[in-house]
């Protein structure tokens, strides 16, 4: 296998394909394998008592109807012949015990199984989240919240309904199968053989029809993704979609994919369909060939009457079984497909990768350093050819230039949602892949125009900035950018709920909330990429004022479009084609004759009315 | 904004009330989604019923055998027998083949028409219920709730029904077996159907709770996953998880809860019969010593007894399954029943003019105590454009959604053209008013798709137009031009070029009214230039209704409202509202006129 050929099944790339080679799906089968079997590792022990349990429990079931046989074989005739009812009594007494201790077993296992289920559950979320968060802003951009969400509900609901009522049913299954298998043959050795016999042909069968489903459930899974994307992503912009009457085409959309996983499910519900009467038919000729080959023995006498019935009896108990088996590996299939796309995710490694042996950055003063750095999006063309810039600890420095001159980039890669292609990023001379996450983030910090709020109170939010803040830091840092009043207004103050992504609140008071949680945070380093786009000139004007006094003892990186944010800046970094063309204190560059002093022409027109 | 216990209480409704229904109403209220498959249903159950008898008689062919040829040592008799049991195994399996096929259709026909409604009917409530319902929660109903009640309905019913048939069949052989017996037998369903009751209303508690849960930690997964940006630029991936995991670890709390008392009823199931089954022995055999009752019958007896234990035990399951699938099935209904508050009415409007007027308008959040808009009067003449001016959380934003109805007025009326928006269809009245929101919304399709969003039948020339006075003519340079898939919320591109596309999108088709709110915040000062004077030109032919909050914007307007608290104040020309009103004055001058310390001039 090539290189290139391995990659399409690594990581979430398997994903997209519908189709995948044999050898692939072994690979995705071995890695989903791993990953159970890793998960189960800490239950071993519990897994041991477990199966001793469900053994205890399955033979006190067993032995219940080889008790009435004894009663009534054994038991009445010496009552009958007045000898007494001490055997009947003691087998009747056995009876109740084995029926009294298979219930309790069968409880104990129960909720063993569930608890154990239920932090396997717990481990798998945990890691799955985990992880996610873990992965850099590249691989969420790619792969979209929709797919994220399904993976942590609909995958791991498949799982939680295998170790539900799958694992149960397995071992039931076996245990029963197994010690039939025994009864018949110590029964009688030949009409044992007989019905065992279909047993090579069962096999095969369950073998094709795992075959099958593995397919049809990979199917059903990538279904009722697309239909969950969809879902939810009409859900989050329904006010676009009602107000530009999407709603029609959107149904259309939305039937489609349904009708496609209606056509999936419905492949996977004929294909048991099939495979479910086939064990039956299996387990049925069995049976008649048991009567009429156990019939011919009788006749010639070399098998018992009580032999043959309770053949009879034990074989409808052994084909059953496999009707369990069979549910059982619907639940697996659907989890085994849902564990390959986990352990997919799984497998991801952040881009933007943890350092190995993080280097200890207990204080920063705030000096940013770009060494020869280049960058570029995937196999994009560059944006930033090639960089060198010096910032001195506690300088307030604005970017400006047009959309798409590489500014929000820059950002970017302080804050390290990126890695430069080459060249370093340094802050205090450490290299920005040196320090791990929480170092990196307790120093900078980055306000974009995206203010995502999540639900919950106002106080949350910003709490957001530093958890564990008291309330009365949080009442600070609101009042130092001036969000204090309109949170004031409100009669839940900063209990207010803000509802759904803040959408009780305006785009202008969700940005002053993001401010005050970058303010609670207090970075060394504070980029505002358009951080004030959404603000009214007054509350801007009051941000403005509070970064004058907030900005004094850290380093800042402002990026733009209203010059007014440049009055504070100490410095003016005019960048076009990711390059920087114009670098100076401001008033130096308004002075000249520089595209600066264009752009800040053309903003005061803007400004003052004709 | 409203109390706490307000948002209490609707926190509450947003996750959906408790148990209060009697809740086979709902799920018998679906079953008219089965009705296109009565002949599949039919086929299917018919299929089920001959299936289970093929079943059961299988063993008596056996008995035959034994009682006949066998004891009779007839050779001949044995072959025909042996040939009706092979019959009857061939015939079982292939009606259980035709149940199963034909039982396809109905089943996933059901889950998939419920959800299609589902999703329209979500998409026909307002944004008042949007606001209010986490997607999260609403995703769970659409998926994991309907696929319950499909196992119910598809498997759950028809065992439930053979079953009771199967108890019924023996327990009524039994009694005429031998009738104290058969009494014992058909007593021990008492305890059976009495816990069972009992057992059903908690559980149906609990697993609401579950349910609820899960909805609750999908929402914490979506914000996680939508916030990303945020949660990645604090470095709050810890404080995040934990959020997670303490929810994750209440689901497995509950559910443990839910296993506990799920794994004391099915043992109970199982333990009655094979204490029943004791009882007929012990019972059994003082029959026959007294001479009541043959071996012969008590064996056949015990056997029949045997046959019942697994249909008794699986009812526990069967029930718990219908209990879930009822709960799963309130929750669906519980959202199908909400009535849109938001619906449309007759009217349509031949020729829009534009005329937009707000007669006394006052808007107030479902409940709370203040509101958010009020007494407003307010005239838009046709091609007019005015600017709404006003701090941060005056009611502009608010003021704008009621002209398309995505909010509707809570005392007043908004007319266009003398015609009260709530009389127009909404398809009539949404294609007369467009808006380009603050926050772009883009879908996960190509660019086409995104700014053709209302208008599928644009031709090349009306999108080149419109993306052109966005000034986003940069789509034609994606890697795909047009065609280009642009990644969920549009997140590969930059805020001002998602709010150029948002805004290409508005004036595509060339609607009567446009709203811009606040559209260009994210654009720098070039393009933004050059987007006002192509929105000049959109303008003089539109009624345009613009979010300011600067005075370059406010320059598109012919005239200005200012909003204060909820309330238009003032309405005039831009220059007299700057000189008259010190108000206005201070929202739109720039810093450097009235800041002393303005150091650029």
């Amino acid at each position: 296998m090539t290189r290139e050929a391995e990659n399409t099944w690594r990581g979430v790339a398997a994903e997209d394909r519908d189709e995948i080679s044999e050898r692939v799906s072994v690979l995705l089968r071995t890695r989903s394998r791993r990953l159970l079997a890793d998960l189960l590792r800490p239950h071993r022990r519990a897994i041991a008592v477990l199966t001793a349990v469900i053994v205890a429990s399955n033979a006190a079931g067993l032995a219940l109807p080889y008790l009435v046989k004894e009663g009534i074989d054994d038991g009445i005739p010496p009552m009958l012949r007045g000898q007494g009812a001490g055997t009947l009594l003691a087998i009747v007494g056995a009876l109740l015990a084995g029926a009294l201790t298979q219930a309790f077993t069968r409880q104990a296992f129960l909720q063993m199984s569930g608890r154990i289920g239920q932090d396997i559950l717990l481990e798998l979320r945990r890691r799955v989240f985990d992880h996610f968060q873990r992965l850099s802003l590249p691989f969420h951009e790619k792969y979209t919240s929709g797919r994220v969400i399904s993976r942590l509900t609909s995958d791991v609901d498949a799982i939680a309904e295998l170790l539900d009522s799958g694992f149960d049913g397995l071992v039931t299954a076996v245990l029963t199968l197994c010690g039939t298998a025994v009864m018949l043959l110590v029964l009688d050795v030949r009409l044992g053989l007989v019905a065992l016999l279909p047993l090579p042909v069962l096999l095969l069968f369950t073998r094709w029809f795992r075959r099958q489903s593995s397919v049809t459930y990979r199917r059903t899974r990538e279904a009722v993704a697309l239909v969950i994307v969809h879902f939810v992503e009409s859900m989050t912009g329904i006010r676009a979609v009602q107000a530009f009457r999407r709603e029609q085409r959107n149904q259309e959309i939305f039937e489609r994919l349904n009708a496609d996983y209606r056509a999936a499910n419905t492949r996977g519900m004929r294909l048991v369909a099939v495979f479910m009467p086939g064990v039956k038919l299996i387990g049925n000729v069995t049976v008649a060939a048991v009567l009429l080959y156990g019939g011919l023995l009788a006749l010639h006498g070399t098998v018992t009457v009580g032999v043959l019935a309770a053949f009879l009896l034990y074989l409808r108990q052994f084909y059953e079984p496999m009707q369990e088996i069979s549910q059982f590996y619907n639940a697996l299939q659907s989890a085994g497909a849902a564990l390959e796309k986990l352990s997919g995710v799984l497998e991801e490694r952040p881009s933007v990768a943890e350092p190995r042996r993080p280097a200890p950055l207990p204080r920063a003063a705030g000096a940013l350093r770009f060494e020869g750095v280049r960058f570029a999006y995937g196999d994009g063309p560059p944006v930033l050819p090639l960089l060198d810039l010096e910032i001195p600890a506690g300088q307030t420095v604005a970017v400006v230039g047009t959309t798409g001159a590489g500014k929000t980039t820059l950002a970017k890669l302080v804050a390290r949602f990126h890695d430069p292609v080459a060249g370093r990023v340094l802050l205090d001379g450490v290299d920005l892949r040196d320090l791990d996450e929480d170092t990196l983030r307790r120093h900078v910090v980055m306000v974009t125009q995206e203010n995502y709020l999540f639900s919950g109170t106002i106080a949350d939010n910003v709490r957001f900035g530093r958890p564990g803040a008291p309330d009365a830091e949080i009442e600070r840092a609101a009042e130092a950018i001036g969000a204090h009043t309109f949170v004031s207004a409100l009669p839940g103050r900063f209990e207010t709920q803000v509802g759904k992504r803040g959408g009780r609140m305006s785009a202008g008071q969700r940005q002053l909330v993001a401010f005050a949680r970058a303010f609670l945070a207090d970075p060394a380093v504070l980029i505002l990429d358009e951080a004030t786009s959404s603000l009214d000139v007054p509350s801007e004007r009051l941000v403005q004022r509070a970064l004058r006094t907030i900005l004094a003892d850290r380093t800042a990186l402002i990026i733009a479009h209203r010059l007014s944010t440049v009055e504070i800046a100490d410095r003016v970094l005019v960048m076009e084609h990711g390059r920087i063309v114009e670098d100076g204190p401001p008033g130096r560059l308004i002075a000249g004759a520089g595209r600066f002093a264009r752009l800040h022409h053309a903003w005061l027109n803007s400004l003052t009315p004709p | 904004m409203d109390s706490p216990q307000e948002q209490a209480q609707e926190q509450a409704q947003a996750r959906g009330p408790g148990a209060r229904r009697s809740s086979w109403g709902s799920l018998w209220r679906l079953r008219s989604y089965l009705r296109p498959y009565a002949r599949s249903l039919v086929v299917s159950w018919v299929a089920a019923l001959f299936g289970i008898a093929a079943g059961t008689v299988i063993p008596l062919v056996g008995k035959e055998i034994i009682d006949g040829p066998v004891a009779h040592g007839d050779r001949g008799g044995l072959v025909p027998l042996g040939l009706l049991a092979l019959g009857l195994g061939v015939a079982e399996a292939v009606l259980t083949f035709v149940r199963r096929w034909s039982q396809a259709g109905p089943v996933l026909g059901l889950e998939t028409a419920i959800r299609d409604d589902l999703y329209r009917h979500l998409q026909r409530l307002p944004m008042s219920f949007h606001d209010r319902w986490q997607s999260g929660q609403l995703l769970s109903r659409a998926t994991s709730d309907l696929s319950t009640i499909r196992r119910f309905l598809g498997f759950g019913v028809l065992f439930l029904i053979m079953n009771i048939l199967q108890l019924t069949a023996v327990t009524v052989v039994l009694l005429r077996m031998y009738w104290p017996l058969g009494l014992l037998v058909a007593g021990s369903a008492v305890p059976v159907v009495v816990l069972s009751l009992r057992f059903e209303r908690r559980y149906i508690v609990i697993s609401r709770q579950v349910q609820d849960q899960q909805g609750d930690l999908a929402t914490l997964v979506e914000e996680s996953a939508v916030g990303i940006r945020t949660v990645k630029a604090f470095g709050r991936r810890e404080h995040v998880f934990a959020n997670f995991a303490s929810a994750a670890r209440e689901i497995r709390r509950t559910s443990l809860a839910k296993v506990r008392l799920a794994s004391r009823f099915f043992t109970f199931l199982e333990v009655v019969p094979n204490v029943t089954l004791a009882l007929v022995l012990l019972l059994g055999a003082i029959a026959v010593g007294a001479g009541a009752l043959t071996l012969g019958t008590l064996v056949a007896f015990t056997t029949l007894v045997l046959q019942l234990v697994w249909p008794v035990a699986s009812l526990g399951y069967i029930l718990a399954m219908g209990q879930e699938a009822m709960t799963s099935a309130d929750r669906v209904v519980e959202v199908l029943d909400t009535v849109p508050e938001i619906s449309g009415g007759p009217a349509v409007i031949e020729r829009p003019r534009g005329h937009v007027r707000f007669e006394g308008v006052e808007f107030r959040f479902p409940g709370a105590a203040r509101p958010v808009l009020r007494d407003v009067w307010l005239e838009v003449r046709p091609g007019e454009t005015v600017a709404l001016v006003g701090a941060t959380g005056s009611g502009k934003t608010t003021l704008t959604a009621l002209v398309p109805r995505l909010l509707d007025v809570t005392a007043g009326r908004v007319t266009i053209d003398g015609c009260d928006v709530r009389d127009l269809s909404l398809a009539s009245l949404r294609s007369v008013v467009a808006t380009a929101f603050e926050e772009p919304t883009l879908f996960s399709m190509s660019v086409r798709e995104n700014v053709t969003l209302g208008h599928g039948h644009a031709s090349e020339e009306e999108i080149r137009q419109a993306l052109e006075i966005a000034q986003a003519t940069f789509a034609y340079d994606l890697p795909w031009g047009l065609d280009t898939r642009i990644g969920e919320q549009g997140m590969s591109l930059s805020g001002g070029q998602r709010q150029r596309l948002a805004l290409a999108r508005a004036v595509l088709g060339r609607p009567r009214v446009l709203v811009l709110d606040d559209t260009l915040s994210a654009l720098d000062v070039e393009t933004e230039a050059l987007v006002e004077e192509a929105l000049r030109r959109v303008l003089a032919e539109a009624t345009g209704i613009v979010v300011a909050h600067r005075a370059s914007t406010v320059l598109l307007a012919d005239r200005v409202a200012l909003l204060r608290d909820g309330t238009v104040t003032h309405v005039g020309r831009h220059g007299d509202l700057l000189s008259g009103v010190p108000e206005y004055r201070e929202l739109l001058a720039q810093d450097a006129d009235l800041d002393p310390e303005g150091s650029m001039r």
